[in-house]
C-alpha cells in the first residue's frame, strides 16, 4: 500500500535535511508503530507524505498503490485514501465541525465517484460515528478545534478518520495529552476502525499505546532514518533500554546523524 | 451542483460584473461651475427650493479642503474634468418597464437583476439606478397598499416635497464633510422611501447601482424616513465596468428612525477594484448617517465591502431617542492594491443607549485594510453602553491591517469595551483542511466565511448566498 523508496527530504528553502534516506514497506492489513527519540524526524515523515509544503523531497520516491505521489496536492493526496492524524490539530474558527466534515466527506466521496450524501443523510451517518469515540453530539456543532482541551481535539482527529474512512491513516503521537481512559476510547476506536483493506502507522513515543494496538511491525526511527525493526517485543525492549544502544546504528556509515 | 463548483464556474472571469453597456448619452458640459449646478436642477425640473440647496452646498464646498487624514494614498480625482450628470439619451418613462432602453434591461439581466417582477425574487422591491438616474422601480405598487413610498428621489421631491424639505440634510448636513457638500450639491438621483406609523414594510427593499459612463462620477442620494412604530429592512448592491481610469462614487445616506422604529440597512459593495497593479477602479467616498430621533429606535448598518480601488466609508449611528440602539456589522475584504478605510462612530446622546460595533477586516495580496471607529458618550447619555470587536484577518505577507479606535466619554456611568485581534491565515491552517480532502482556494474561502459568520448572520437571506459566492471568488488564489 505505502512504500517509501530511499526517501529525503528537507525544510523547503532552508537546505536542512530531515529525512536522510527513509525505507518502508506498509502493506494492506498491517498495523506499524514507528518509535525513536524527539527530533528524529517521526512528525516529519508523516508529514512529507500528507504532502506538507513545508517540506520538500530531494531524493527517493513516495508510492501509494503502487504509484508516486510525489507531485500530487495534499487535497489529492486525501482523496487517494491518505489520513494524517495531526499531533497538534489546528483551529478553524467559525466553521463547525460538522461543516467541514460534510465538506471534507462529499470533496472525497465525488472524487472517488461516488454519492454525495445531503445534511440529513449525513447528520445520520456522522451520529454513528460519534459513538465510536465516545462523543457528545454538542460537539457537531461546535467550531473546530476552537476552545477544544488537549483529549478532545486528539478524540476529533479519530472521529475525523472514522467519518473519512481513508485507506492510510498516520497517527501522528495522537496517544500523547490523552488520559488514561480517553486512551483506551481512541485505541478501541481505532481497532474498530481497522480492518483488512487499510493500514495504519502509529507514530508515538510510548509503549502504552502499544498495549492496546498490537503493531504487525516497530520501527525505530533516529537521525532521519529507520534503524531498526522488528515486532511488537521491539517496543518493550526500548522501554526498557531507551535509545541510546541504537545510536550507533545511526551513524554506521561514518555520517553524524 | 455543489455550491463549490458554482463558485468554480464563476471563476476565471475575476470580475464578472466589469463588461460595460452601449448607451448613448445626453450632452452635458464636463466640470462643475454654479451654472452646471443650476442645469443638474433644471434638467431633473426641481422646485426652487431644491435649487437653493444644491447652490448653498455648492457654494460651501468651494470654500472646504479635501480631506487627507486616513490612511490611504491615491491620485486625486479631477474635480474640473469630471461629469457631474450622465443620463441615458433615451429617457424611460418610469411607468411601464416596456419603456426602459432594451440595452439597459439586459444590462440588469446580465447583473442578476431582472427588473420583470415576475422573474425577480420574491419579497424583494428593487430601485435601479443606472449612472445619474433611477431607471426603474419594481412592486411600487404593492408597496404604496401598505402605504410605503418606495421611490427614486427625483420623484419623492416632485411628489413629496414636504418629506425631504424637512428631512433631507437634517442628518448629514451640507458643509458635513468636503464630498458631502459636493454630493449635496450635484446629487443627481437615488432613492426614497418612506414607512408610515405602526407599518412594518411586507418586503425587502434594495437599490441596485450601476456606474456605466467612464468619464462620469455618481452621486446618489438616499433618505429612508421610518416612522413611529414602523420597521424596514433595505439593501443596496453596487457594480461597475473595468475602466483604466479611476471614477469617483461620493454618496451621501440618511436614515431617521422616530420612537419605536426599527431600520436595516445592509450593503454589499462590489465596485471595480481595479488591477493587480492598482490601475483603475472606484473611488468609494460616501458618507452614511442614521439618526435613531425616537425613544426605544434602532438602526443597524450591515456591509460586506469587497470592491473599490479606494474606500472612506463610516456608516455611523447618531442615538439622540431615549433607550435607542446602533448596531454596526461590517466585514471588508481588500486584495490587489486596494485600500479600505472603513469603520463607524456611535455617537451616545439619548439615556440607557447601546451600541454594538462587530468589524471583520481580511487583507490579501497588496492591500491595505483599516479600521477606524468612533464611540462618543456625551454628557447627558447615562448608562450609555458601546460594545466594539474588530479583528482583523491576514492573507499572505505583503498586506497590511490597522485598527484606530477612538474613544470619547464625558459621562461617568458609561461602559465602553473594546476586543481587537488579528490573525494570519496560517500555511498550517491550509494544509490541515487540505488533509481532509478541500482543495486549498475552498479551505481559504472555508477559514475566511468561519471568520465573518457573525457579521454575514447579519444580512438579509435572500442575499446571504450571494455574499458567501462573493467571498470565495474574492479571495480565490490569494494565498502564492
Amino acid at each position: 500500500m505505502l512504500e517509501l523508496k530511499d526517501l529525503h527530504a528537507e525544510v523547503e528553502g532552508e537546505g536542512i535535511e530531515i529525512l536522510k534516506g527513509v525505507n518502508l514497506t506498509v502493506t494492506k492489513g498491517e498495523i506499524h508503530a514507528i518509535m525513536g527519540p524527539n527530533g528524529s524526524g517521526k512528525s516529519t515523515l508523516a508529514k512529507v507524505v500528507a504532502g506538507h509544503p513545508e517540506y520538500e523531497v530531494t531524493k527517493g520516491d513516495i508510492l501509494f498503490n503502487g504509484e508516486s505521489i510525489l507531485e500530487l496536492d495534499p487535497d489529492e493526496r486525501a482523496h487517494a485514501g491518505v489520513f494524517l492524524a495531526f499531533q497538534y490539530p489546528v483551529e478553524v474558527p467559525g466553521v463547525t465541525n460538522n461543516t467541514l466534515l460534510r465538506e471534507s466527506y462529499n470533496t472525497i466521496a465525488a472524487s472517488r465517484g461516488r454519492e454525495e450524501m445531503d445534511p440529513l443523510e449525513f447528520d445520520d451517518y456522522i451520529r454513528e460515528k460519534l459513538d465510536l469515540v465516545e462523543m457528545n453530539p454538542d460537539f457537531l456543532e461546535r467550531s473546530v478545534n476552537a476552545g477544544f482541551s488537549g483529549g478532545e481535539k486528539k478524540r476529533n482527529e479519530i472521529f475525523q478518520m472514522a467519518v473519512l474512512q481513508p485507506t492510510l491513516s498516520l497517527l501522528d503521537e495522537t496517544d500523547s495529552g490523552l488520559d488514561i481512559d480517553a486512551l483506551k476510547i481512541v485505541s478501541q476506536g481505532i481497532n474498530k476502525l481497522h480492518g483488512d483493506d487499510d493500514a495504519v502507522v502509529l507514530i508515538t513515543h510510548y509503549q502504552r499505546l502499544l498495549n492496546y494496538i498490537v503493531p504487525d511491525q516497530v520501527h525505530v526511527m533516529i537521525g532521519g532514518r529507520i534503524v531498526k525493526t522488528g515486532g511488537k517485543e521491539l517496543a518493550l525492549e526500548l522501554e526498557e533500554r531507551g535509545y541510546d544502544w541504537l545510536e550507533s546504528l545511526a551513524t554506521v556509515n561514518g555520517e553524524a546523524k | 451542483m455543489s455550491e463549490t463548483k458554482a463558485l468554480e464556474s464563476m471563476i476565471g472571469e475575476d470580475y464578472k460584473y466589469g463588461f460595460s453597456t452601449d448607451v448613448e448619452y445626453e450632452d452635458f458640459p464636463k466640470g462643475i461651475s454654479e451654472d452646471v449646478v443650476r442645469l443638474i436642477s433644471a434638467k431633473k425640473n426641481e422646485p426652487e427650493w431644491m435649487t437653493e440647496f444644491r447652490l448653498k452646498a455648492y457654494r460651501a464646498w468651494t470654500e472646504m479642503e479635501e480631506p487627507s487624514w486616513f490612511n490611504a494614498t491615491y491620485k486625486k480625482p479631477k474635480f474640473d474634468t469630471l461629469q457631474y450628470y450622465s443620463a441615458p439619451k433615451n429617457k424611460p418613462k418610469l411607468d411601464s418597464l416596456d419603456d426602459v432602453d432594451p440595452n439597459i434591461r439586459e444590462t440588469y439581466e446580465k447583473l442578476g437583476i431582472p427588473l420583470d417582477e415576475q422573474k425577480m425574487l420574491s419579497g424583494v422591491a428593487v430601485d435601479a439606478v443606472f449612472d445619474s438616474v433611477s431607471i426603474f422601480t419594481t412592486f411600487k405598487e404593492k408597496l404604496a397598499e401598505a402605504g410605503v413610498i418606495f421611490c427614486s428621489i427625483s420623484e419623492a421631491i416632485k411628489n413629496h416635497p414636504e418629506l425631504v424639505k424637512k428631512y433631507m440634510g437634517s442628518v448629514v448636513p451640507i458643509r458635513d464633510n468636503f464630498y458631502a457638500a459636493l454630493n449635496s450639491a450635484v446629487f443627481s438621483d437615488g432613492s426614497f422611501c418612506y414607512v408610515p406609523k405602526d407599518t412594518i414594510c411586507p418586503m425587502e427593499l434594495s437599490t441596485y447601482f450601476r456606474i456605466n459612463n467612464m468619464n462620469s462620477g455618481q452621486f446618489e442620494r438616499t433618505l429612508i424616513i421610518a416612522e413611529e412604530n414602523s420597521h424596514v429592512s433595505y439593501l443596496e448592491g453596487c457594480t461597475a465596468p473595468m475602466y483604466d481610469e479611476n471614477q469617483l462614487h461620493a454618496a451621501v445616506v440618511e436614515l431617521i428612525a422616530l420612537d419605536d422604529a426599527e431600520i436595516k440597512y445592509s450593503t454589499i459593495q462590489n465596485w471595480y477594484a481595479g488591477d493587480e497593479d492598482g490601475k483603475g477602479g472606484i473611488y468609494n467616498f460616501v458618507t452614511k448617517r442614521g439618526a435613531c430621533r425616537g425613544k426605544n429606535s434602532k438602526i443597524s448598518w450591515t456591509q460586506l465591502e469587497t470592491g473599490s480601488a479606494v474606500t472612506l466609508k463610516y456608516p455611523s449611528v447618531i442615538l439622540q431617542g431615549d433607550n435607542s440602539v446602533g448596531e454596526f456589522f461590517s466585514v471588508a475584504v481588500t486584495s490587489k492594491r486596494q485600500q479600505a478605510d472603513t469603520g463607524t462612530k456611535m455617537i451616545h446622546i439619548g439615556k440607557n443607549t447601546k451600541s454594538t460595533i462587530i468589524s471583520k477586516g481580511i487583507s490579501a495580496g497588496n492591500s491595505n485594510n483599516s479600521y477606524r471607529g468612533e464611540v462618543k458618550i456625551s454628557k447627558k447619555a447615562e448608562n450609555a453602553r458601546n460594545y466594539s470587536q474588530c479583528d482583523s484577518m491576514l492573507i499572505g505577507q505583503t498586506c497590511g491591517a490597522h485598527t484606530f479606535p477612538y474613544i470619547e466619554s464625558a459621562n461617568p456611568t458609561g461602559k465602553v469595551e473594546h476586543e481587537a485581534t488579528t490573525s494570519r491565515v496560517g500555511e498550517d491552517q491550509i494544509f490541515y483542511l487540505q488533509q481532509r480532502g478541500i482543495s486549498e482556494d475552498d479551505a481559504i474561502s472555508l477559514i475566511v466565511n468561519g471568520f465573518c459568520k457573525e457579521v454575514l448572520k447579519e444580512l438579509p437571506m435572500e442575499f446571504a448566498v450571494e455574499a458567501n459566492k462573493l467571498l470565495g471568488i474574492k479571495l480565490e488564489g490569494s494565498v502564492g
